[in-house]
């Protein structure tokens, strides 16, 4: 279910790397916990931004949540289309709802974050508590 | 042990609390305790009092009448006295329907609407308000209010620090009420914000010269208009200052009847318009309850403290009221809310809605149009008195400075003598300005009124010349 | 995105006369009416544009409205058919104290002499604005057990910030202003967002099993970076920490402050005294415990008892009386944290509420809290096999039960609120405090009388039936409410937040 190809940070990021590039989201797991999105504030393109930064936020009716990058760099393309259909968050977080795309600074950084199996693990763990 | 009373004992029961010796008792056996000590059984010995409160009373109202009667016939006020008091709160007339709209129980004993469906009254009353702010300022949204004009200035301030890109000097002309400056201070005090005050022209409004050079690394310009000094500051030339330093721009409105007659701040470029809203029919009460109003541009609505009515459809697509955006507020966000404002003052809210419905646009137009004529009345006569000096030159609304030979005070206790309240010494404010005064006429304010108080300060300062 | 409204409405029933069909005021306006009479201009007017040039005057204000006298109170009546209110029945909110607001406080404040004084005037003019908060002041000494008492903060979060300013500029004063507050999570949301304000990071203490302080990890965290705790008393979930005095002892021993939110006063006012357990800084609602009316969300005030230490860092000014009898404002204090609003705080609010005490008297005030509490315990004990007690803690004025037993049924606490709206209820506090999940916060007050609170009980326990038989009906609630199940989501995705023609 947790899309093999991405990593995944302890804050419930994701990222999907494509050549140099990183898109980031927030996974199916945390727009559950967030219930009904109505809002996303994201960054200016030309950012440059550090792994753990805090990027943006996102608001449900009952709640708002910090964003943080899971990587190091420039983000060159955020999603315009959440503006006007936040729902694309709950419907569809790894794809539409995609929010920002950064050009990795550092591509080592991948290795500090979970894989698909150990951030289903690390949200069984969570949930449990 | 003590003389503390039973409550079983129906001497002790009051008309505010229902349950008497019958119902206690009943209830005692279903919770299955012998007595009410021992609920409180969680509070330490040594904490409880074995004394009754030392504290007057109970008085039947037959008592509280008579007390409260006597002290309040030891005031003197604009009932029984001409009364010319301005400096941010003002007696303007009150419709009559209005204060018995407010005593009806949905509206005075209601709880805030957290639960839409049975406060669709408070909800929509509220969004009426927040639409008049807008039609009112030239502004995109506002809020459900605020406690008064002081405390929301302290907000648009730190509103445009939030936004404000990390600069940390906020401009604030000085003739800005000083009342409300001294608030701004306490609520930054530990924020690491510094304020800087700028002066004011010969003509009463702000120096412009003296503006563009304080305002470089600014997050933001506040001046008031019209000012302390009752003078309509030129918002465009603040605006172009504001604007070329990056800075936003605030203005304060004090005196909300202004509105009906002077160019709102939405049309000359303004961010955020704040202010007090007591001018609309609440009367003066001593300073308080007042209610604060704060009107912004479509971009900053995400950042606005305080609550928001929006418009929705409820599960039957019937259009409906409920408080939104509620994210931003204390009891979501908590150590990172925009505010941590809870109540408003929502009753306030309301009343200044049915002020400003029964004036509607002809109403506040010819509110403001007699204010500014009967003002300019007064100041015609007193121009007639020699040694009475208006000693700014700027266009004034309702309100204007006045000096003479003599101390304000001594001035001023000789028009108390003749009946006539007749202004604020400014020196408490401003100890450079032992002889000046500020004086302000609205739509009750009567020529004859008016001609007497021209003759009794003319009087004032020949005597004071003695 | 006006939507049109329903002609058909199954909610309009014979006594609300079409309050649901209600417009906005906006939507009744006409061209031509008018709604107001002012006298005749009685002074010769002069050519405008002498008195208010061109360039600073506006046009007619677009797009206000035109309604007559008639329109506005058919308007705002038939608004008001549309709330709830404490006049009409019980409010069971926790921590909001939905007493009686009675009518004298009313009549009190409405007198000339109290109204229509003016801020500015000097103190010869308002003697009796100055003894009356004077005297207000002295009886909240004594109710509190503390040395003084400013009356300037409007609201309970006003006076939160204004106590925890108080703190700082005290400890500031003696070399380290220090670096956080320490707030239980069971704590309301205006406490960190006040602290934050006033400049201090927060560290959260984690309740114990019974709902109450760890006192342990308070010990472990309160050192010389701690500036002070912030403790509701009781907690919201009503339970009194009775090691009230140990916890002021830790705190004391390292130079630390103990801040009290005053929301839950009703429940000990006359049975103890904050300043005598160990408590620095109080504020109280007067809105809450001292039955001023809430008005739809205020307005209210919120007066700050405090300690001797903290005594001149007061905001001014304060009100003194000298040896002859007469009142003065004294601005005299150096050290003060400055002013915390314009003028003198809300003063007809604290009109209503000396009118209020005086109604109450010594034993008055103590029944308060016998009965507020006698009247929560009594609730408990009726709904404590219908719904689940998280914490078996003996509480005071309020009791939470959690919606554990209905959740089995899939059936949540925002629906059996819901549902009670069917029963003739406002619903209690739900949701919070955040560490009950599904949190029923319920406080009558000492004002419901035993019928109110069973005809309460009787419905909260029908509907645990219905949870279990008809859960559906329980779900899809209300259905007798003008608008029911509003979408909140689409209101703050598509933001509508003013009319526009």
């Amino acid at each position: 279910m947790t899309p093999e190809d991405s990593r995944y940070a302890k804050s419930h990021e994701y990222v999907h790397v494509e050549g140099d590039v990183g898109t980031v989201g927030i996974t199916d797991y945390a727009q559950k916990e967030l219930g009904d999105v109505v809002f996303v504030e994201l960054p200016q393109v030309g950012s440059q931004l550090e792994a753990a930064d805090e990027f943006g936020n996102i608001e449900s009716v009952k709640a708002v949540s910090e964003l943080f990058s899971p990587v190091s760099g420039e983000v060159v393309e955020i999603n315009e289309k959440l503006a006007d259909k936040p729902e694309l968050v709950n419907t569809d977080p790894y794809g539409d709802g995609w929010m920002i795309k950064i050009r990795l600074s550092d591509p080592s950084e991948m290795d500090g974050l979970m894989t698909a199996d150990d951030y289903e693990d690390y949200v069984q763990a969570e949930s449990g508590k | 042990m003590s003389n503390l009373p039973d409550p079983l004992d129906d001497r002790s029961a009051h008309r505010y609390i229902p349950n008497a010796s019958e119902d206690i008792a009943a209830m005692l056996r279903v919770i299955g305790v012998d007595s009410i000590d021992r609920l409180f059984d969680t509070i330490p010995a040594e904490a409880k009092l074995d004394r009754l409160l030392d504290v007057p009373g109970p008085w039947s109202e037959v008592e509280s009448r008579r007390w409260f009667r006597a002290l309040a016939a030891r005031n003197k006020t604009s009932f029984e006295h001409a009364s010319f008091l301005g400096g941010g709160a003002y007696a303007h007339h009150q419709p009559a329907c209005i204060d018995q709209l407010l005593l009806r129980a949905e509206f005075l004993t209601a709880y805030t609407p957290y639960q839409p469906e049975v406060s669709q009254g408070t909800l929509r009353s509220i969004f009426e308000y927040q639409s008049h702010q807008c039609l009112l300022t030239g502004l995109d949204v506002a809020n459900a209010s605020l406690y008064d004009g002081s405390t929301a200035l302290c907000e648009g301030v730190l509103l445009a620090e939030r936004v404000g890109k990390g600069r940390n000097k906020v401009v604030i002309a000085k003739s800005v009420h000083p009342q409300y400056t001294e608030t701004v201070r306490t609520y930054v005090q530990n924020l690491g914000i510094e304020i800087v005050e700028v002066g004011w022209g010969k003509d009463g409004r702000i120096d412009t010269d003296a503006l563009r050079a304080a305002c470089n690394g600014a997050f933001a310009v506040a001046v008031q208009s019209p000012n302390f000094l009752g003078v309509i500051e030129d918002y465009d030339v603040i605006n172009e200052i504001a604007t070329a330093a990056g800075a936003a721009k605030v203005a304060l409105i004090a005196e909300a009847t202004s509105l009906g007659i002077v160019s709102p701040p939405g049309l000359h470029g303004f961010d955020i318009a704040v202010g007090e809203g007591q001018a609309w029919g609440v009367p003066t009460q001593f300073g308080g309850p007042f209610v604060g109003f704060m009107v912004v541009k479509d971009a900053l609505k995400r950042h606005m403290p305080g609550r928001l009515v929006g418009e929705t459809v409820d599960a039957d697509g019937k259009r409906a009221y409920v408080l939104t955006l509620a994210t931003r507020e204390q009891h979501i966000r908590r150590g990172k809310a925009t505010s941590n404002i809870c109540t408003n003052q929502a009753l306030i809210a309301l009343a200044a809605n049915m002020y400003l419905s029964l004036l509607g646009k002809k109403g506040l137009r010819e509110v403001a149009e007699q204010c500014v004529q009967k003002t300019g009345y007064l100041r015609q006569k007193l121009r007639e008195i020699a040694a009475v000096v208006m000693p700014f030159s700027g266009p004034v609304y309702n309100e204007f400075v006045v000096r003479t030979p003599a101390p304000s005070k001594q001035v001023l206790g000789y028009l108390e003598d003749h009946g006539i309240l007749g202004g604020i010494p400014l020196d408490q404010f401003f100890p450079d300005h032992p002889n000046d005064f500020l004086v302000a006429v609205t739509e009750l304010n009567t020529r004859e009124q008016m001609d007497t108080y021209a003759a009794a300060l003319s009087a004032a300062v020949a005597r004071g010349r003695r | 995105m006006t939507t049109a409204f329903e002609s058909h409405d199954t909610t309009v029933t014979a006594t609300t006369q079409g309050a649901s069909r209600e417009r906005l005021i906006f939507e009744h306006s006409r061209h031509g009416r008018r709604g107001y009479q002012l006298p005749p201009l009685d002074v010769p007017p002069q050519n405008i544009n002498d008195l208010v040039p061109r360039s600073l005057r506006r046009d007619d204000i677009a797009d206000e409205v035109e309604v007559s006298e008639v329109d506005v109170v058919r308007h705002f009546t038939r608004l008001s058919k549309l709330n709830v209110s404490i006049d009409a029945g019980l409010y069971p909110l926790g921590s909001c104290t939905m007493k009686h607001n009675p009518r004298i406080n009313e009549e009190i404040a409405r007198l000339p002499g109290f109204a229509m004084s003016h801020p500015l005037q000097p103190d010869h003019q308002v003697q009796g604005n100055l003894e009356l908060m004077w005297t207000l002041e002295q009886t909240l000494k004594e109710i509190f057990g503390m040395p003084r008492v400013t009356l300037q903060p409007v609201a309970g979060a006003h006076g939160e910030l204004t106590g925890i300013l108080l703190i700082h500029k005290a400890l500031a004063k003696s070399g380290n202003a220090r670096k956080y507050i320490l707030i239980p999570d069971s704590a309301h949301g205006t406490n960190p967002a006040s602290a934050a304000f006033a400049g201090y990071e927060l560290k959260e203490l984690k309740s114990n099993s019974r709902g109450t302080l760890d006192l342990s990890l308070l010990a472990e965290n309160v050192n010389e970076d701690c500036a002070a705790l912030m403790l509701t008393v009781p907690n919201t979930l009503g339970v009194f920490e009775t090691q009230i005095r140990q916890i002021a002892d830790i705190l004391h021993a390292k130079g630390a402050y103990l801040y009290c939110d005053g929301a839950n006063l009703n429940a000990f006012v006359g049975i103890a005294r904050p300043g005598d357990i160990g408590i620095d800084v109080i504020h109280s609602n007067l809105h809450k415990t001292f039955s001023t009316p809430h008005g739809g969300g205020g307005p209210g005030a919120g007066p700050v008892g405090v300690s001797k230490k903290l005594v001149p860092f007061l905001p001014t000014p304060m009100v003194e009386r000298r040896e002859d009898g007469t009142f003065y404002l004294d601005f005299s204090h150096p050290d003060s944290i400055g002013r915390m609003r314009a003028f003198h705080g809300n003063f007809s609010v604290l009109v209503r509420a000396l009118t209020y005490i005086r109604s109450m008297g010594p034993a008055g005030l103590r029944r308060i809290a016998q009965i507020a509490v006698l009247n929560a315990n009594y609730i408990r004990a009726r709904l404590k096999d219908a719904y689940h007690l998280p914490y078996d803690a003996p509480s005071l004025h309020e009791v939470v039960f959690s919606d554990k037993k209905q959740s089995a049924h899939d059936v949540h606490t925002l629906d059996i609120a819901k549902r009670l709206m069917d029963y003739g209820f406002h619903p209690p506090t739900i949701y919070f405090p955040l560490i009950v999940p599904g949190a029923l916060m319920i406080e009558p007050t000492e004002s419901e009388p035993k019928e109110e609170l069973d005809a309460f009980c009787e419905a909260m326990i029908a509907i645990a039936r219905e949870c279990e038989e008809r859960p559906e009906l329980v779900r899809s609630a209300p259905h007798t409410t003008p608008v029911r199940r509003l979408d909140e989501a689409r209101a703050a995705r598509q933001l509508v937040l003013r009319w526009k023609p």
